[in-house]
């Protein structure tokens, strides 16, 4: 009995949005008299960072601050259509719808700016600090708040912006299969390594190093994020977890943290990932989805450690120390046999 | 049974509130006080999120009976700071991307800062152990262990306390 240790890999490319296309997701903004933008969408942010990411692409879109960015998500009451956060789509389609919404806010606001500053709207350029001026001539300037200020006030009009972003439903030719069933697809492999003790069945990862391809990063501190996250959720779903510890029988389910294992703190290894990046052409400023395939490597390339360190071939999850020793009893049977 | 008055000293104040019998103090900080940073995650002492200091110590408010507290100084996350400015520990996980939904984070802190004024200069395992109770879903932990080494040599740095 001993502790041996194994590496694994596995690769994964991944689809950005799904449904065959046509899974909209529209976005408006506003110019409040402060001259703030608000950037209402009914996507939800559940801890990814979509509302950084939008305010992000609407600041560089419309040309101002990000901090004079307000993003709004999530009422799906009131808030323009979005089919919702899944599929690794957000970023995707909601950005881009923020895109166009941005843009038609930037031609509103330049609109006025070119009247305050009596010059034609295509010879105005933003600063991205708060200042639109007349291109080539910085002096000739108005901040974006005096900009909202006559518009609200001296002119009466909306600043104003709408974005919808729906990839054509693209359904499947019945002879040949043939479809475009996503927008883009983003890439990664993951390389693990782990140690398993023979005698207790236990399975430690050592190291996990990770390569990732998801087009123009719009905020490499949450793509890193969401690449560290999904390690350790690999981890959990490789090692730990499960919903019918019995299966194919149902019960006992766990119904408690006491029951339902995961990996905590102790579990987890250093984690390193490359990020690559090469613009997606449907993506806004070049970005894909990053958000579902992060698990999506780790899980086999754990399982496939294990069997590299064991020399069988463990095809299912978790692997719990029970299945670790059945499949060495199993090996031991055959060699015997 | 009938509702009775208690006292509690809870982030500096006192404060008188009408509890029904066995009112856990999980539920008289979020409903009767308001003090929603402390979350109502499993309700049975498995996740860490209703984390809150008694008298410096780490408790679970979800299993701590609100009239069994009796005299003990309680601390939730929005006592950290008398003016709700950022302390240096929240600030370290602000800048490690410690949070990602952010259920947890609150109760994160409060096993954090706990550690921390018992042991300024924990080792990654004392970290790791220190925060054993407190479950996270999103973030792999790693973020959160690297925050809250980050605040120890902050403190250590500046030499004050962990808020």
């Amino acid at each position: 009995m001993a502790k041996v240790r194994g590496t694994g890999f596995a690769a994964v490319n991944y689809p950005t949005g799904m449904h065959l296309g046509g899974d909209p997701t529209q976005s408006l903004i506003h110019m409040t008299p402060a001259g703030d933008f608000v950037v209402t969408m009914a996507s939800v942010d559940l801890g990814q960072g979509l509302r950084t990411v939008l305010a992000q692409i609407a600041a560089e879109t419309l040309g101002v601050p990000y901090e004079s960015i307000v993003v709004e998500t999530a009422d799906t009451d009131t808030g323009p259509h979005c089919t919702g956060t899944f599929a690794s789509r957000t970023t995707h389609r909601a950005g881009n719808a923020v895109v166009m919404a941005a843009q038609e806010a930037r031609k509103a606001m330049l609109e006025v700016a070119g009247e305050l500053l009596e010059a034609s709207p295509e010879d105005l350029e933003t600063d991205g600090d708060g200042n639109i001026h007349i291109k080539g001539v910085a002096e000739k300037s108005v901040s974006v708040g005096e900009v909202a200020g006559a518009a609200h006030f001296g002119y009466g009009k909306t600043i104003a912006g709408r974005g919808a972003y729906l990839k054509p439903p693209s359904p499947m030719d019945p002879e040949t299969g043939e479809c475009d069933p996503d927008s883009t697809q983003a890439h990664a492999c993951t390389v693990v390594e782990v140690e398993v003790d023979t005698e207790t069945g236990m399975v430690e990862v050592i190291d996990m190093k990770s390569v990732y391809e998801v087009g123009q990063q719009v905020n490499p501190d949450l793509v890193k994020g969401q690449i560290v996250g999904g390690s350790w959720m690999g981890i959990g779903h490789a090692l730990y977890e499960t919903t019918a510890p019995g299966y194919p029988a149902i019960d006992p389910a766990p119904v408690d943290f006491q029951n339902y294992l995961q990996p905590g703190a102790a579990e987890m290894p250093d984690v390193t990932c490359e990020v690559l990046e090469y613009p997606a052409e449907s993506g806004p400023y070049g970005g894909k989805g990053v958000g579902e395939m992060v698990t999506n490597g780790p899980i086999p390339a754990i399982v496939n450690a294990i069997n590299n360190a064991l020399d069988v071939r463990i095809t299912q999850i978790p692997v719990t120390p029970e299945v670790v020793l059945r499949a060495l009893d199993e090996k031991k049977a055959q060699a015997g046999a | 049974m009938e509702d009775k008055l208690i006292r509690l000293a809870v982030n500096g104040r006192d404060e008188a509130v009408v509890i029904q019998p066995l009112a856990t103090l999980q539920d008289v900080l979020r409903d009767k006080l308001e003090l929603n940073a402390v979350k109502s995650g499993c309700g049975q002492g498995g996740c860490g999120s209703c984390s809150v200091l008694v008298d410096g110590e780490l408790q679970l408010s979800c299993l701590t009976l609100a009239e069994r507290v009796g005299d003990a100084e309680v601390t939730t996350l929005e006592g950290l700071n008398e003016t709700n400015a950022i302390v240096p520990l929240q600030q370290a996980f602000i800048e490690n991307y410690a949070a990602q939904c952010g259920y947890c984070t609150a109760g994160m802190v409060m096993a954090a800062k706990a550690l921390l004024d018992r042991n300024p200069a924990p080792s990654r395992d004392e970290i790791v152990e220190g925060l054993s109770g407190n479950l996270c879903r999103c973030t792999g932990f790693a973020p959160i262990v690297r925050a809250v080494q980050q605040a120890a040599q902050a403190l250590s740095d500046t030499g004050e306390e962990a808020s």
